[in-house]
């Protein structure tokens, strides 16, 4: 064959072409490119949007229609209360609606009605009463300096986003290779591979290579655009940020490879991988924090790889931990890596 | 090989492929046997599997040069491509390829290393007319270059047009092994007679038919009858002449050449499509 150029082909080595092959594959699907790169970036946006921090508003009370009516509104005038005048009917309903959050009833000596299972109307309340006890001539005993502060980092969606990278690290990881694999082995293709001579070993490192690959564009898109866009903070070391991803990616790879060890076909790997993602969803603390669950539930909460990624993620950005703090997080996720990495090995159906 | 769906080609395959386990006995390939992943042995081998769906959107040239990548020598992306005639189709990827091209891309990827030893399961089976002549010019290309292929097949044509030697293959045993020259000598004569008279054929019987010139053998089969036959020329006046003589007359009279099919038929009494 003459070295026309049209006809050449080059080729490098097999575990450099099995990586190459997997990483087109991936990135000539669009829609894998959509949920991989795009989808974790729209959701901190959209959650950033909805719940970004606002300018403290008054907060709206009514007082009822009669005599006292026009110098309790003025006394409640200020920039912490919005206060309007009802009719008596009107009062509970519009508490009922949550139009207001206080009613000041109309008699001579004022009432206070309100929902005391609400923190906005508990606030009301001590403003209320505050503003209407100096206005009847009750002063100070002294005045307090105020400093006022809103700290960076302790915004929902600072403790969202290292949430979200530990989902996305999770799904991409686990199904990046899940998938691949059961459709290369439900066509036949795995035992085409061996029987061309392609070694395990790199059939398998070539999955690892491509997902850490692909570690890169993905993590990084969406920290950016968080540092960036969002102003979430990142007090501690990038570098170990990047290895706590970077081991996060690899154990749950383990767990992916383990989830397509045997089934053949996608309905079957789907399952157990609902199996195994799903409790973590609700678990690991991506939307709010563990501490919410009981203390009984707590060990099994722990135990969870992507609970023990998620806290080393805000742990680096948010608090700034350094390596040896986070020690104990990083070795259960190194701990479920390895276990499921040689589970799978045991297991694994070639064809 | 040549045998029925089921008959076990695909397991002995796989078992010379060192794919499957042997319950008993010993495969010896190229005087190597399988231990491990024996990759020298293997870089020594083609093999295409009855089916394998290579990734939809990589490139033919791709997928050939990823399985280039796995031997330590061969032939070049390019002359793969052009043997199995997909030069063309180069850049295009997988899914947009037809059956009869992704079963040339197949080949191709056993092809690469330029094997000592190759083998075909099937490489014909579900594909068009045309597709399965450009296959057969491949092996018979591959033959010309003196390569050994051991291909599996339910096709007597391909079988007869391919292979030096055909073993044939029923219920996992071979029942026949020679030329295909060979094995249609073995039936004691070169023609089949096929005929069928109605609804009345209990009034001929296989001893009246056997007694006829020329005939070698006799086999009622439904409501037909065929008859192995030395000379056609001897023996169809005769046919007709005992037929007449009890007023039967033939509703469908066939002569060919004997076939594979016919030794197939001869010593199982079943047809190879019947499966």
């Amino acid at each position: 064959m003459t070295a026309d150029g049209a006809n050449t082909y080059k080729v490098h080595g097999p575990l450099i072409e099995l990586t190459r092959a997997r990483i087109y594959e991936l990135t000539r699907e669009p829609e894998a490119v959509f949920w991989v790169f795009v989808f974790p970036i729209v959701l901190a946006a959209v959650l950033g949007l909805a719940f970004r921090s606002k300018p403290p508003e008054p907060l709206p009370v009514a007082v009822v229609a009669g005599p006292h009516a026009e110098t309790r509104l003025a006394a409640l005038q200020g920039p912490d209360l919005k206060p309007t005048i009802v009719e008596a009917a009107e009062a509970s309903l519009a508490l009922a609606r949550g139009r207001v959050v206080l009613v000041v009833s109309g008699g001579d000596t004022p009432a206070y009605t309100y929902d005391p299972t609400q923190p906005e109307s508990r606030t009301a309340r001590m403003a209320v009463d505050a503003a209407l006890q100096r206005a009847a001539g009750r002063a100070d005993a002294f005045t307090p300096a105020r400093s006022e502060v809103t700290q960076a980092g302790a915004r929902y969606v600072d403790f969202l986003v290292p949430g979200l990278l530990g989902m996305n690290l999770m799904g991409t990881g686990m199904w990046g290779i899940a998938f691949s694999l059961v459709v290369a082995r439900n066509g036949n293709l795995l035992k085409r591979l061996i029987a061309a001579p392609a070694r395990r070993s790199h059939l398998l490192a070539a999955q690892l290579t491509s997902r850490l690959i692909f570690l890169i564009p993905e993590a990084g898109a969406l920290l950016l655009f968080s540092r960036f866009v969002l102003g979430v903070p990142m007090r501690g070391s990038v570098l170990l940020l990047a290895g706590v991803a970077l081991l996060g990616a690899l154990a749950f790879s383990g767990l992916g490879l383990l989830a397509a060890a045997r089934p053949r076909t996608i309905e079957g790997v789907s399952g157990v991988m609902n199996l195994v993602m799903v409790p973590m969803w609700v678990f690991s603390g991506i939307f709010f924090s563990t501490e919410r669950f009981p203390a009984a539930l707590q060990p099994f909460v722990q135990a969870l790889p992507l609970t023990a990624l998620n806290d080393s993620l805000r742990g680096v950005m948010l608090e700034g931990m350094g390596f040896v703090s986070l020690l104990p997080e990083l070795a259960l996720l190194a701990g479920w890596g390895t276990i499921s990495f040689l589970a799978a090995l045991k297991v694994f159906r070639w064809q | 090989m040549l045998g029925p769906n089921g008959a076990g080609k695909t397991t002995t395959v796989e078992i010379f492929e060192g794919l499957r386990m042997p319950d008993d006995g010993e495969v010896e390939i190229l005087g190597d046997r399988w231990r491990g992943e024996n990759l020298p042995l293997r870089a020594r081998l083609g093999i295409q599997l009855q089916e394998t769906k290579f990734p939809e959107k990589l490139t033919v040239a791709e997928v050939v040069t990823l399985f280039r990548s796995f031997y330590p020598r061969g032939l070049g992306v390019g002359e793969v491509l052009a043997l199995v005639g997909l030069q063309d189709k180069a850049d295009g990827q997988v899914r947009t390829l037809s059956g009869g091209q992704k079963q040339r891309l197949s080949l191709g990827c056993a092809l690469v290393g330029e094997p000592e030893l190759l083998f075909l399961d099937e490489p014909t089976t579900g594909l068009d007319p045309q597709s399965r002549r450009q296959t057969w010019e491949i092996v018979e290309s591959l033959k010309a270059r003196g390569r050994t292929v051991l291909l599996t097949t339910h096709y007597m044509e391909e079988a007869a047009r391919l292979c030096d030697r055909v073993a044939v293959v029923d219920h996992g045993k071979v029942i026949a092994l020679g030329t295909p020259r060979e094995l249609i000598a073995s039936l004691g004569a070169e023609h089949v007679i096929e005929f069928a008279v109605g609804g009345t054929d209990g009034a001929i019987d296989a001893v009246t038919l056997a007694a006829l010139p020329s005939v070698e053998k006799v086999v009622h089969d439904g409501g037909s009858w065929r008859l192995t036959v030395r000379e056609v020329h001897r023996a169809v006046p005769s046919l007709l002449n005992a037929l007449s003589e009890r007023s039967l007359e033939p509703t469908q009279l066939t002569t060919h050449h004997a076939t594979l099919e016919d030794v197939f038929m001869a010593l199982t009494g079943r047809r190879l499509r019947d499966g």
